[in-house]
Formats: C-alpha cells, sequence, structure tokens
C-alpha cells in the first residue's frame, strides 16, 4: 500500500538522527514534528528566528509575537533561543543545520529542486526562504507525492519549473518509496506497495536499488 | 544623555521621511510589524516609496493600506504572495508596482552588509537558478556563488518591546526577526516599542539592539490583533 500523508512523516522521523538541528518546511513537512520521538534530543529551527520550537499553541497558549515561519502561533520549548533574521540564515547557510524537509513540485535524479515557482506567466513570484535552506542545510529532504495528478512523475531527469537550487537535494520521500538523488543518480531505498520493476517502469529516469543493509 | 529622540506621538515620530524615501519595514507577517509607524506613514503622506520588507502586506491593514494608498512604487520582498494579499496581488497584477524578489537569507544578509560598512559580498544562495540571471558570479572552494549588494534604507521602521532612555531595545520572542538588522541599515531608525523604561533597567547582557542604532522612540499602546491560523 501507497503511505499515507501521516505514515509518510513517520517515516521522514524514523530517519533523523537524534540530536540533529532540524528545519521544517510549510505544509506536509511540518506533520514530521509529530513523530519524532520522545527524548531524541531533535531541536526544531525556525527561520523567523527560534530554536527548540515546541508544538502548536492553542487556547491561552497564543502570542501573537510567537509563531512558526507558516506565521501559524506556537510554542517555546524549555531551552529555546531567539535570534534575528542574519543569524537565522547565517545559520543554515553556514552549515550548521543538519537537516532540512521541503515540499517540491519536481526533483531531478541528480538533486536538483523546483519548489517557488511553476513558471505560470500570471502567477505571483514568492521565494521565502526555500532557496537559502536549500543550499544551506547538510541535508536537504524532501517530501512530495512521487506522481502528480495527471499521473506524472514528480521525479524527472531534469526539472522543467524554474529551480529553486541546484544539485541539494539528498532524499525524496514519498508516498511509494523513498530514494536517494544526488552526482551517482536515483538509488531506491524503499517501496511501498510497488516493486522495484515496476517503479521503474513508471519513472523517466534510471533507478537502481540500494545496496542491501 | 543619549542621542536617540523620545517623541510623544507617532506624527512626531514619522515627521520628515520624505517621497521617494526607501523604508525598510520589521516583521514577519504580523509578528513585529510596526503598525503604528506604518499608520503614521501613511497619515504623514510621503509618496514614490521603495519598501523593503519581508512580505508585501496582509489583509487590509499595515503595509497592504500603505500600498492601497497608492504610496509605493516599489517592494523588495521574498513573499509577497499570501493568502490575503490581495492588494499587493491586484497592483501587481496591474502592472501598477514593481517587485525585486529576494530570498529571504539574502534580503536579511543585504540590510546587515549595509549597516556593517560591507561594500558586497558572495553568496551561493539562488545560484543557477532564475532569480541569478545577469548577476555576477565567482566560484568559491568549488561552488558557484553570486555577487550581492547592500540594501541601505533612507528610514527603518521597526517594533521592538521595550527601550531604556538610551535606546536600547530588547525585543519579544520572534517578534525580533527583522528588527535588529533593519535598525543598523538605515540612516533614520524610528522605533514603536510598549515602554519606555530608565537607563539600568535593562540587563546590559540582554540588549539586542544597542542605542547607536536608534534614532527615535515612540511608545505605543500594545494592539491586539488576530493571529492567523489561531485555532
Amino acid at each position: 500500500m501507497a503511505l499515507t500523508p501521516d505514515e509518510l512523516a513517520a517515516v521522514v522521523a524514523r530517519d533523523i538522527p537524534a540530536g540533529s538541528y532540524v528545519n521544517l518546511g510549510i505544509g506536509r513537512p511540518t506533520k514530521v514534528a509529530d513523530h519524532l520521538p520522545a527524548g531524541s534530543g531533535i531541536v526544531l529551527h525556525t527561520e523567523n528566528g527560534m530554536l527548540n520550537m515546541g508544538p502548536a499553541a492553542t487556547g491561552a497558549q497564543i502570542d501573537p509575537d510567537l509563531t512558526n515561519a507558516g506565521k501559524v502561533p506556537v510554542t517555546e520549548l524549555p531551552g529555546a533561543s531567539y535570534f534575528h533574521h542574519a543569524d537565522s540564515f547565517a545559520m543554515m547557510r553556514g552549515g550548521h543545520l543538519d537537516v532540512c524537509v521541503m515540499g517540491a513540485f519536481q526533483v531531478s535524479a541528480a538533486g536538483d529542486l523546483a519548489n517557488w515557482h511553476t513558471g505560470a506567466a500570471d502567477a505571483i513570484p514568492a521565494v521565502g526562504g526555500a532557496m537559502d535552506l536549500a543550499i544551506g542545510a547538510k541535508q536537504v529532504f524532501v517530501m512530495m507525492t512521487l506522481f502528480d495528478r495527471e499521473g506524472r512523475s514528480k521525479l524527472v531527469p531534469s526539472c522543467t519549473y524554474p529551480l529553486t537550487g541546484r544539485g541539494c537535494v539528498s532524499r525524496v520521500y514519498t508516498d511509494v518509496a523513498v530514494i536517494d538523488v544526488g552526482p551517482s543518480g536515483a538509488v531506491v531505498r524503499e517501496t511501498f506497495g510497488i516493486t522495484l520493476d515496476a517503479l521503474s517502469a513508471r519513472l523517466p529516469v534510471p533507478l537502481r536499488a540500494a545496496a542491501s543493509s | 544623555m543619549s542621542r536617540t529622540s523620545f517623541l510623544e506621538t507617532v506624527e512626531e515620530a514619522v515627521g520628515g521621511i520624505e517621497d521617494g524615501s526607501t523604508v525598510l519595514v520589521g516583521g514577519f507577517g504580523l509578528a513585529g510589524m510596526p503598525f503604528d509607524l506604518v499608520d503614521g506613514l501613511i497619515r504623514q503622506g510621503a509618496k514614490d516609496l521603495t519598501i523593503v520588507s519581508n512580505n508585501a502586506g496582509n489583509g487590509e491593514v499595515g503595509l497592504a493600506a500603505l500600498l492601497r494608498a497608492g504610496r509605493v512604487r516599489k517592494v523588495i520582498c521574498s513573499f509577497p504572495r499570501q493568502s490575503d494579499s490581495h492588494v499587493f496581488d491586484g497592483l501587481y497584477r496591474a502592472g501598477r508596482i514593481e517587485l525585486e524578489l529576494v530570498p529571504q537569507g539574502n534580503l536579511a544578509e543585504r540590510m546587515r552588509a549595509a549597516g556593517a560598512g560591507i561594500g558586497a559580498f558572495y553568496c551561493p544562495t539562488a545560484a543557477g537558478t532564475p532569480l541569478a540571471e545577469g548577476r555576477e558570479t565567482r566560484i568559491i572552494d568549488g561552488r558557484l556563488h553570486l555577487l550581492e549588494y547592500p540594501i541601505k534604507g533612507d528610514v527603518a521602521l521597526i517594533s521592538a518591546h521595550r527601550a531604556d532612555t538610551m535606546g536600547n531595545l530588547v525585543y519579544r520572542r520572534t517578534a525580533r526577526n527583522f528588527g535588529p538588522v533593519m535598525a543598523t541599515a538605515a540612516a533614520t531608525t524610528i522605533v514603536q516599542v510598549s515602554g519606555i523604561v530608565p537607563a539600568g533597567s535593562l540587563d546590559p547582557e540582554a540588549v539586542v539592539t544597542p542605542g547607536i542604532y536608534v534614532d527615535r522612540v515612540v511608545a505605543v499602546e500594545q494592539r491586539h490583533y488576530t493571529v492567523e491560523g489561531a485555532r
């Protein structure tokens, strides 16, 4: 069976090493936080200036001065810290952040990322922190469905949407497979409800199986 | 005493902002947005402005109201399009406002550079993307970098939690965001705070923006506004 978004979030959470500093993108990646094991020592970064961000705020906890990058009210955990925007992005660009998890429109087998602009003529472009995160974190994980609504693969030989960054994605987590990408091409780590052969037949990029561990 | 001026009213605080100014406006969404100063700027009447801010206005208030009033020629920001950015969207689609889209980290670092006297810097963000078109590049340590120039403001409008009578500032939580960087990057930095305290009552170790960067301070009543996405 293909994974539900929640199940996929749990798979991503499983692969984040204990003690990592992690940035979770807006939307689907935010769900990963719900699956991080208690006591893992994983510290969440939000690019609007905070480390050790806690869960979403409810009721009396809501404070307009405390939000995540999606502008949703959140909470702080003991040991949290605040800093200004230049420090927050220096932290990513300087290679201090271990993992960032983002959504994508397309990822190429070489690890190019397209997730900020569909390229449509009437679209108003907005990039936010995506380009800084893409080149800054030590590992960039992408979470997405492998196929779009028309059944086209979002893992592609070369992105047709405008790029967010070149060669920056290390791994793609999808509802049907987890695939490493990069200079040596697409390597399938695991599949969900589909065989490697059946997957290969549907994708426009050559796939290799990961050496079994 | 410091050379920071403490004004009684928002009108005095935003006095003298000239047509054609580049105005840095703090805030990330609603957090840290200097609503009173922006409203004051609307009443003050300066036009043909270039606004530098992370977003391009939410709903009908703050920057959105400034845009609707027709005072803004150009917006330099990272994320104009939001669920409630209809004022900007309409002006942009009608070709009545110019947009320079800058990745969020570059936006912050270019202002940091302006405040720190850095002539320009190389940065890998956006290399190889459409935002790199026509830009000067250099390969450093095997990696493609783009040359980035500072963004300097004529004026910065920011919101902080408290000021002391030396102009030192502290902020609250994620409302800090662009404030400390913008305070360094403008010729005149104007700050709204929820309270002014005597010199010596802020812990010097905890001061975030030293008063040397702060030109004018006005205390405003804390405003209660709705939070996006609150549940």
